[in-house]
């Protein structure tokens, strides 16, 4: 599997290597972020983004590699010794301390006077547009009131790298819309390297500059997200960004998948990756007229609404979603079990090297 | 520390039988022959024999328990030893005993005085002794060294028969003695000195000889001011003849003496 | 509301309120009411009382020195034989008092392991003193302290102590700022249930320190010797240690409802 050049060292960022061990898991991966950069970690559940995230910030052991910020050694340092700021998953506000004592907390372990750190605080508070929230403990507070305390908490440390788990995993769509709009202009102004665990795309396209997808403990594809979405290389990238996808051999302008051959608009030889989106594939009830490249017969193995459209998976020579508008549903009469024909347009389909 | 040791006595060798049966006669003569009454009624039913008793008597009356049920296979006898004053408490409080043995007439009278008992008879005496561990590091030989400020002492409380004898005794000797502690009863006074907490203590003979070797005991002339009687009574309700009567003649008879005097006591 | 009350839970409260109340109605009854204020006014029930608050609170004291890090330990770190250790800290619990104090006395005593070393280098001797009381009290209380803590921490977030690091605290600070504010309910409860079993303690106090008016006679002594002679004047004085408790207790209760 190839990855796409590591960048290019530059005089401020993170260059990490992380292995952690634990029973029946091994991470491994290769970050580099640079200075005012926002890397999204993306991944599957368990597979290792988190562990990764506490691994940078030191609350999880490495068992090989090596993290160095801004061209320092991290990894020999304690938690509290790196210039790091974490905004964890459900934020972990300490409950008996006010927002603004939250804020203050970071500064005055690093030896603000109580008056300077609260400053400090008050002034980071004001950012986040919490200056009339100052006083108020951590349950008084809405989840997205929270998330943005534990962001000025984070940055009143002053990091050189900042970390965020799932930082809006925990809100409702509503405030998920707005926080995330908010997050994103403070992660534009920050100065130091970003890194974002998440296992939402929307969100990692929103807020991240590059996306580091880890699958398994391992780097499975990064690039910019429209790199990642244009050309998923793994069935769960490909989900993610909702296309078909499948490795087959190509001969110029066909690729052999199984047993369905793909016309594609590239010329390629050797093994290759297909991906169309769903809703570029066509089901038939009889075998349609003309060429019988990108045609085939399945099963339908189950159907649901998407939207508002209907999402119709299809097992046969290959597995594949297919998004057709209710009125076809009505129309082609399909169930569950039928045995269907599946057409998808050669103008819609990619292919580009494994 | 309501210590309170509740046994059941086992089956002592029958040879004891004969002579239990001659003492029993000989003491009082009014107890009918061993054995023939078995089935007279105690309070406590079962022919179960309910016996409290001062702590000092825990091993004096341990034997003589055994001795009674040897004698009669139908009754079993039961002991509580603990504090004198705390069995005439429990007793007044209804505890179900056929016998009390107290280490004071005081005790005693609690239970007579709440109409439980009647014409107690004393059938033990014990006197102090100055307890020191065996290695005496205070060098003590006399009650008068007792007083001295360097040597800790030990004492019972004055609220327990100990207590109340070591006061009078050292008041006999016209001592002030400043003990370090005023222990809940004779047992607790004793094993500080067992433990070498305390240099001395004072304490019944009885219970010197009890410890073995680990104790030494010293007599001295006061303690004739401060003898303490023990008296014993069948409770209430007991009739002639029944286990609680016989085992009171018992603990009266030349036998009961010779296994008291073994223990330490004096006897009247 | 009244009529969806489940009786399967509510009788056997009743009975258990009734089980714990019961014995205290009999003390009221029983209590010499006409003789009472006389019996208080003597100076050796005031001098029982005072030492009883004043060790219990010392050894509630002691125990939170040692025993809140005892717990901390036990429930942050791993080391070989935690387990044992754990299940010795209940030792206490489970020996009957007398045997904590011969055990004292034979660690602490004259001619303890340490006491014999303390005695000859400091010419410190615990026995028959007040500190004595403190360590007898403190021995038997703390392990209620430390399992209440443990159980705190055990429960807690330990979450919030990695966010405290990461925001530059040490581990002092963490447990400074952050662990202790959070556990402090379970603190709060292990202090009370320790100074209630400090200030009720008898067997290992009376045993390692013996029993001295002024020195070392708390209230549980003197109730204990009371009872040997005047049944009456030992109601009194358990009634005097069972009303201080009760409102010692009720009225920190009052403060910490409000403050939490």
């Amino acid at each position: 599997m190839s990855r796409s050049a590591p960048e290019s060292p530059r005089p401020g960022g993170l260059r990490a290597r992380l292995v952690v061990e634990r029973p029946a898991f091994r991470l491994d991966v290769e970050l580099d972020v640079a200075a005012g950069e926002v890397v999204a970690l993306l991944g599957p559940n368990g597979a290792g983004k988190t562990t990764a995230l506490r691994a940078l910030a030191g609350l999880a052991a490495l068992a090989g590699g090596s993290i160095e910020l801004d061209g320092r050694p991290l990894h020999t340092l304690p938690p509290e010794h790196r210039p790091i700021g974490v905004v964890f998953q459900d934020y972990l506000l300490f409950p008996h301390l006010s927002a603004l004592e939250n804020v203050a907390f970071g500064p005055r372990c690093q030896g603000a006077s109580r008056a300077e750190a609260r400053r400090v605080a008050a002034a980071l508070l004001e950012r986040v547009g919490l200056a009339g929230h100052a006083s108020a403990k951590p349950r008084q507070l809405s989840g997205g009131q929270a998330q943005r305390v534990a962001l000025a908490r984070a940055l009143a440390v002053r990091p050189r790298l900042l970390l965020l788990d799932e930082p809006l995993a925990a809100l409702d769509a509503h405030t998920r819309l707005e926080t995330r709009s908010r997050l994103r202009r403070h992660l534009t102004d920050f100065e130091g390297a970003t890194v974002l665990v998440t296992h939402d795309p929307l969100d990692a396209m929103v807020l991240a500059d590059r996306l580091v997808v880890i699958e398994n403990g391992a780097v499975v594809q990064q690039g910019t997200s429209a790199e990642v979405a244009r050309h998923p290389r793994t069935d769960y990238v490909a989900r993610l960004v909702g296309l078909n996808l499948y490795r087959g051999v190509a001969d110029g302008p066909e690729v052999a998948v199984g047993g369905v051959v793909f016309s594609v608009t590239e010329r390629l030889q050797g093994p290759v990756f297909v991906a169309f989106p769903p809703a570029s594939v066509a089901l038939y009830r009889s075998r349609p007229d003309g060429s019988p490249r990108n045609l085939w017969r399945g099963r339908i193995d189950g159907i649901e609404r998407y939207g508002d459209n209907i999402r119709v998976h299809l097992d046969g020579p290959i597995t594949v979603s297919a998004d057709v508008t209710p009125a076809a549903v009505a129309e082609l009469d399909l169930s569950p079990g039928q045995e269907i024909w599946a057409a998808v347009k050669a103008t819609e389909t990619h292919a580009y090297p494994a | 520390m309501f210590m309170r040791l509740v046994r059941r006595a086992v089956t002592a060798p029958a040879v004891v039988v004969l002579v239990l049966g001659a003492a029993a006669c000989g003491s009082t003569g009014s107890a009918s022959p061993a054995g023939a009454d078995g089935t007279a009624p105690s309070p406590a039913g079962d022919g179960t024999l309910t016996v409290f008793a001062a702590a000092s008597l825990t091993g004096a009356f341990t034997e003589l328990g055994r001795t009674f049920e040897a004698a009669d296979p139908g009754t079993s006898v039961r002991f509580n030893f603990g504090s004198s004053a705390t069995l005439a408490q429990q007793i007044v409080a209804g505890a179900p005993a056929d016998v009390f043995a107290a280490a004071s007439p005081a005790t005693m009278k609690t239970v007579t005085d709440a109409s439980l008992a009647s014409s107690p008879a004393v059938f033990a005496r014990n006197r102090l002794q100055i307890a020191v561990p065996a290695d005496n590091p205070a060098g003590i030989d006399e009650l008068g060294d007792l007083a001295d400020a360097k040597v800790k002492v030990a004492l019972c409380a004055a609220q327990v028969p100990c207590g109340a004898a070591a006061v009078k005794a050292l008041q006999a000797a016209g001592l002030t003695v400043t003990p370090v502690t005023l222990e809940q009863d004779v047992k607790a006074t004793l094993t500080k000195v067992t433990l070498g907490e305390v240099d001395a203590a004072l304490v019944y003979a009885t219970d010197v000889l009890a410890s073995g070797g680990e104790v030494r005991g010293i007599d001295f002339p006061e303690a004739d001011k401060a003898i303490n009687d023990y008296p014993i009574a069948a409770l209430t309700g007991a009739p002639a003849g029944s286990p609680a009567r016989r085992f009171v003649d018992l603990v009266l008879s030349p036998q009961g003496e010779d296994v008291l005097t073994a223990a330490g006591f004096q006897v009247p | 509301m009244s009529g969806r009350l489940p009786w399967l839970l509510l009788a056997p409260a009743l009975a258990g309120m009734a089980f714990l109340v019961l014995p205290l109605a009999g003390l009221l009854v029983r209590a010499p009411w006409s003789t009472l204020p006389a019996r208080l006014a003597e100076p050796q029930v005031l001098e029982a009382l005072r030492l009883s608050l004043v060790t219990a609170t010392i050894a509630t004291l002691v125990c939170l020195l040692l025993g809140v890090p005892l717990a901390w330990l036990l429930a942050r770190t791993a080391f070989p034989g935690r387990r044992l250790l754990r299940a010795l800290i209940t030792v206490p619990l489970v020996l009957p008092p007398v045997v904590g104090g011969v055990a004292l006395l034979l660690v602490l005593g004259r001619r303890g392991l340490v006491g014999q070393w303390l005695d000859a280098t400091f010419g410190v001797s615990l026995p028959f003193t007040t500190a004595g009381v403190v360590i007898a009290e403190a021995f038997v209380a703390m392990p209620f302290l430390v399992i209440s803590v443990e159980g705190a921490l055990r429960t807690g977030d330990p979450r919030f102590e990695e966010a405290a690091a990461t925001l530059g605290a040490s581990r002092w600070t963490v447990f400074r700022r952050v662990t202790l504010p959070l556990i402090a309910p379970g603190v709060l409860a292990g202090a009370v249930l320790c100074w209630a079993r400090a200030l009720g303690e008898f067997g290992a106090t009376i045993t390692f320190a013996g029993n001295f008016p002024g020195t070392t006679q708390t209230m549980p002594l003197a109730v204990y010797l009371a009872l040997e002679t005047e049944p009456e004047a030992a109601v009194v004085l358990s009634l005097v240690l069972l009303a201080v408790s009760v409102i010692i207790l009720a009225g920190l209760r009052e403060r910490w409802v409000s403050r939490i």
